[in-house]
C-alpha cells in the first residue's frame, strides 16, 4: 500500500516537474507545476507530516501557482515561447550535465550514508498517539518555544515583501521615481 | 507477490532520491528557460525538492524541527514569489516579451 502511494506520487511528482521545463506554453508549465505541488502533498502526508501537507496545498497550489497565473494573464505572455532556439550553443549539453551531476552526487552520498544516519521516535504520530492533533500541536510547541523569534521576524519579512511589491509595480505619473 | 509488495516498504532513502532528481529537474530549468517566469517556477520546483527531503528526514530522525524548518522555507517562499514577480512585471511592462537574455544590464 505505502509502496502504490509512494510510487504514484513520484511518477505525479516527476511528470509535473518534466512538464514545466519542456512545455511551451507558460499556463501549462503553471498547471504542471500544480500537479507537482499535490505529488509532494501526498507525500508530506505519507511522512506524517499532515500540517504541512494541508499548508503546501493551500499556499503552493492554491497561493502562489494562482499568483504566477494572475501575472501570466497579466503580462499577455500565454504566448507559445520557441524553445528550440539555443541562445548559446553549448548550453543546453552544459546544462545537462549539471543536473545530472547534481543528482549523481545526491544520489551517491544519499546511498553511501544510508546506514549512517540515525533513527529516532520523537515524532508524535496521529495514528499512534490516537490524537488526531498531535502533529499540530507538536509544530505548534515547537513554533512557539524554540523559534519564537524567527516566527515573529517572518511577520517583520511580509512586511516587507507587501512594500517592496507595491513599491515595484506602481505607476508613476510624473516619470520620477522607481521603474 | 504480496510479499515482495510487502518487504520493499519505500524508505528514507527513496525519498531522498526522488528530492535528488527533482532538485536536478528544477536546476536544469533554471538554466535551459529563457522566460523568467518558467525560470521563477523552476526554483519553486527545487525548493519544493529540499522541503521533501527535510521531511522525510523529519520522520527518520523523529524531530519535529524538520518539519518547522519546511514551514518557514514555505513562508519565505511565499514574500520571495510575491517580490520576484513584482520585479518581473514591472520590467515586462517596459519591455514586453522580454527573456532572461534582454535583461542581463540590471538597468532599465
Amino acid at each position: 500500500m505505502e509502496l502504490v502511494v509512494f510510487v504514484l506520487a513520484a511518477a505525479m511528482i516527476l511528470v509535473g516537474a518534466i512538464g514545466v521545463i519542456v512545455r511551451r506554453n507558460p499556463v501549462h508549465a503553471a498547471l504542471s507545476l500544480v500537479l507537482t505541488l499535490f505529488g509532494v502533498a501526498v507525500l508530506f502526508v505519507a511522512q506524517e507530516a499532515h500540517f504541512l501537507a494541508a499548508v503546501q496545498v493551500i499556499v503552493y497550489a492554491g497561493a502562489i501557482v494562482v499568483l504566477f497565473l494572475f501575472v501570466i494573464m497579466l503580462l499577455g505572455v500565454d504566448r507559445t515561447e520557441d524553445i528550440t532556439i539555443e541562445p548559446f550553443r553549448i548550453q543546453r549539453p552544459l546544462a545537462a550535465i549539471v543536473g545530472l551531476g547534481v543528482i549523481g552526487l545526491v544520489v551517491a552520498s544519499v546511498s553511501a550514508s544510508r546506514d549512517v544516519i540515525g533513527r529516532g521516535s520523537g515524532l508524535e504520530i496521529p495514528a499512534v498517539t490516537g490524537d488526531g492533533d498531535s502533529n499540530i500541536r507538536q509544530i505548534a510547541r515547537n513554533l512557539f518555544s524554540d523559534h519564537v523569534f524567527a516566527f515573529e521576524f517572518t511577520s517583520v519579512l511580509l512586511t516587507v515583501a507587501v512594500v517592496g511589491a507595491v513599491m515595484l509595480t506602481r505607476k508613476v505619473k510624473n516619470g520620477k521615481g522607481v521603474s | 507477490m504480496s510479499a515482495l509488495l510487502a518487504a520493499a516498504t519505500p524508505t528514507t532513502t527513496w525519498y531522498l532520491i526522488l528530492a535528488a532528481v527533482l532538485f536536478g529537474i528544477g536546476a536544469v530549468g533554471v538554466l535551459v528557460r529563457r522566460n523568467p517566469l518558467v525560470m521563477f517556477m523552476c526554483v519553486e520546483l527545487m525548493l519544493n525538492a529540499v522541503n521533501l527531503s527535510f521531511v522525510a528526514l523529519a520522520k527518520r530522525l523523529g524531530d519535529i524541527g524538520g518539519q518547522t524548518t519546511v514551514f518557514f522555507v514555505m513562508v519565505v517562499a511565499a514574500a520571495e514569489v510575491v517580490v520576484g514577480l513584482g520585479i518581473i512585471v514591472s520590467i515586462m511592462r517596459r519591455r514586453p516579451g522580454a527573456t532572461a537574455d534582454d535583461i542581463t544590464a540590471l538597468k532599465g
